[in-house]
């Protein structure tokens, strides 16, 4: 989602993710661990309301899987 | 990666010794024969286990190709035999990671899970606390090592089952892990001292069990009433809620009994509670030393515990939010003194690292006693600097192939977020209730490294004065 010229993307190592779940507590609306299984990015690009959760879901992140970019259009 | 056919054998350390290799070097200064390797070979060389190599990785390039490498190339299932005896047969040391998440969800190490567990922590904290005076000196190995039998049973199995256990469980399972000789690599059932109290302390462990489940089966009255006494006066948990033992006895064999021993459910008990118990127990030992000998910073740790307690705040609150310095202070202590100092591998095929020839049937490890402190990821390495990681520094996200005290990649500790909640847990229960100070020089707290898995050398003692 592009806002005021920033944008953030979400992408996650599946080599890393273990399903812990962390993220789905932390950003429910863009991360989903479906049982026994690993992550699933619901939305890529989130809102900018949002990214304030994405990023502490990649800081919380146990298996440091999360990787969120973050920049100038 | 298949190897090429220009690619060359690893380096061998010096200090081989005929016959044995760098065997009885391994069983006495283990770190120091991985850093000369280091110093020797680079970042890829190889030392001998009685006739066989282990490959030696360190620092983030070599340890990523480790860390990355799927099942079918390094395997980590046959790569501890010393477990063998201690878990018994029938219980694998590990699993595929396929297999490992799902047991994630199922062990209840899921960060839903983890609100109940903080509380169960910090209730067996101030339980082992309650039996102190206003001032004595505690031993850390036993102190710890028995605070955390409770925790992890009572976590990992159940309340039910955790009420059921005393301090003859915790000095039983210390036997257990010190019967870790790396000269298991040669013959698990050798006949040396520490293999024989291993062998004889899971044999009473059975037999503690075993007494557990026919209580269960059959309730004596004596016996029933005294369980009584003992849930009343730990009124934190609830008896009647199902653990895991009641569980695992509720599944028959075709015939009507129990599908499950004693001796099988003992196996499976001490696996599920064997990663996190020395770990977490030499852990909380090692942060409490390491704030001991900087008191500016435990200064600055218990005033952020005061700040946010002060107001009535329950731990198991806090202990699953940011407390960032005692924070620092516990990852500090894990850089400088992992509790795992060697992971190792199975090669099942023939490797190649960098131009370097790895054999199928290598061990291959990985150290993160060594790559901890690599001096191009972590300046002054050698040092206990918790700033390291306060904002806007971040040491451990900067460098995830260097700081591994919990590894790293498909195989990464799946409870480091329960052992970081329940040593906040702990350190927020003890620091701010209790005062302590060191009962002997600073520099004489040392680790055990006799034995694969690394505990505390004995004495280490501090003293503790209750606060006002």
């Amino acid at each position: 989602m592009r806002e005021d010229g920033k944008m953030l993307r979400v992408s996650v190592d599946l080599d890393l993710c273990q399903g812990h779940g962390v993220c789905e507590n932390e950003a429910p609306e863009v991360f989903e661990v479906p049982k026994k299984s690993k992550v699933v990015v619901l939305d890529v690009s989130p809102p900018s309301h949002q990214w304030e959760q994405v990023r502490q879901a990649a800081k919380y992140c146990p298996s440091s899987a999360i990787i969120i970019f973050e920049g100038d259009l | 990666m298949p190897s090429s056919p220009r690619s060359v054998l690893p380096k061998l350390v010096s200090g081989a010794e005929p016959d044995f290799g760098h065997l009885q070097e391994l069983r006495t200064n283990p770190i120091g024969l991985m850093r000369r390797l280091r110093d020797e070979c680079g970042d890829i060389g190889k030392f001998n286990l009685a006739g066989r190599d282990v490959i030696l990785l360190t620092d983030s390039r070599a340890n990523e190709f480790f860390f990355r490498s799927p099942e079918e190339d390094l395997d980590q299932s046959e790569a501890y035999p010393f477990m063998k005896p201690i878990f018994g047969d029938g219980v694998v040391f590990d699993t595929p990671p396929e297999r490992r998440r799902e047991m994630l969800h199922n062990q209840s190490l899921k960060d839903k899970f983890m609100r109940g567990h903080a509380q169960t922590i910090s209730d067996e904290v101030d339980n082992m606390v309650a039996k102190w005076g206003d001032f004595g000196k505690i031993d850390l190995l036993d102190f710890f090592a028995e605070l955390t039998i409770y925790t992890s049973s009572a976590c990992l199995i159940g309340k039910k089952f955790r009420d059921n256990l005393d301090s003859r469980f915790a000095q039983l399972y210390h036997d257990l892990e010190r019967g870790t000789d790396a000269l298991a690599y040669v013959d698990p059932y050798a006949p040396i001292e520490s293999f024989q109290k291993r062998d004889a302390a899971r044999l009473e462990l059975v037999k503690l069990v075993q007494e557990i489940m026919d209580e269960r089966v059959q309730p004596s009255r004596g016996r029933s009433d005294s369980l009584d006494k003992a849930s009343r006066d730990q009124s934190f948990s609830d008896p009647q809620e199902r653990d895991m033992l009641d569980v695992l006895m509720s599944i028959k064999a075709d015939d009507g009994s129990l599908r499950f021993s004693a001796d099988e459910i003992t196996g499976m008990f001490i696996s599920m509670m064997f990663a996190g118990h020395h770990t977490t127990s030499g852990t909380a030992a090692w942060t409490l030393i390491e704030l001991l000998r900087k008191p500016d910073f435990l200064q600055e740790v218990i005033e952020e515990l005061e700040k946010l307690y002060g107001g009535g705040s329950p731990v198991s609150y806090q202990a699953l939010r940011e407390i960032p310095k005692l924070e620092a202070a516990i990852k500090e202590a894990l850089r400088l003194h992992p509790p795992l100092i060697l992971l190792l591998r199975v090669a099942k095929s023939d490797l190649e690292y960098n131009g370097y020839k790895i054999e199928k049937g290598d061990l291959v490890g990985a150290s993160p006693a060594i790559s901890n402190r690599i001096s191009t990821s972590f300046s002054d390495p050698e040092c206990f600097i918790p700033q390291r990681y306060l904002d806007p520094r971040a040491d451990d996200r900067d460098n995830p192939w260097n700081w591994i005290p919990f590894g790293a990649g498909r195989h990464r500790c799946v409870g480091s977020a329960f052992a970081m909640m329940q040593l906040k847990a702990i350190f927020s229960v003890l620091l701010v209730g209790w005062h302590f100070e060191m009962a002997q020089a600073p520099e004489s707290y040392q680790n055990d490294h006799s034995k694969m898995v690394v505990q505390l050398a004995r004495p280490a003692e501090v003293t503790y004065e209750r606060r006002r």
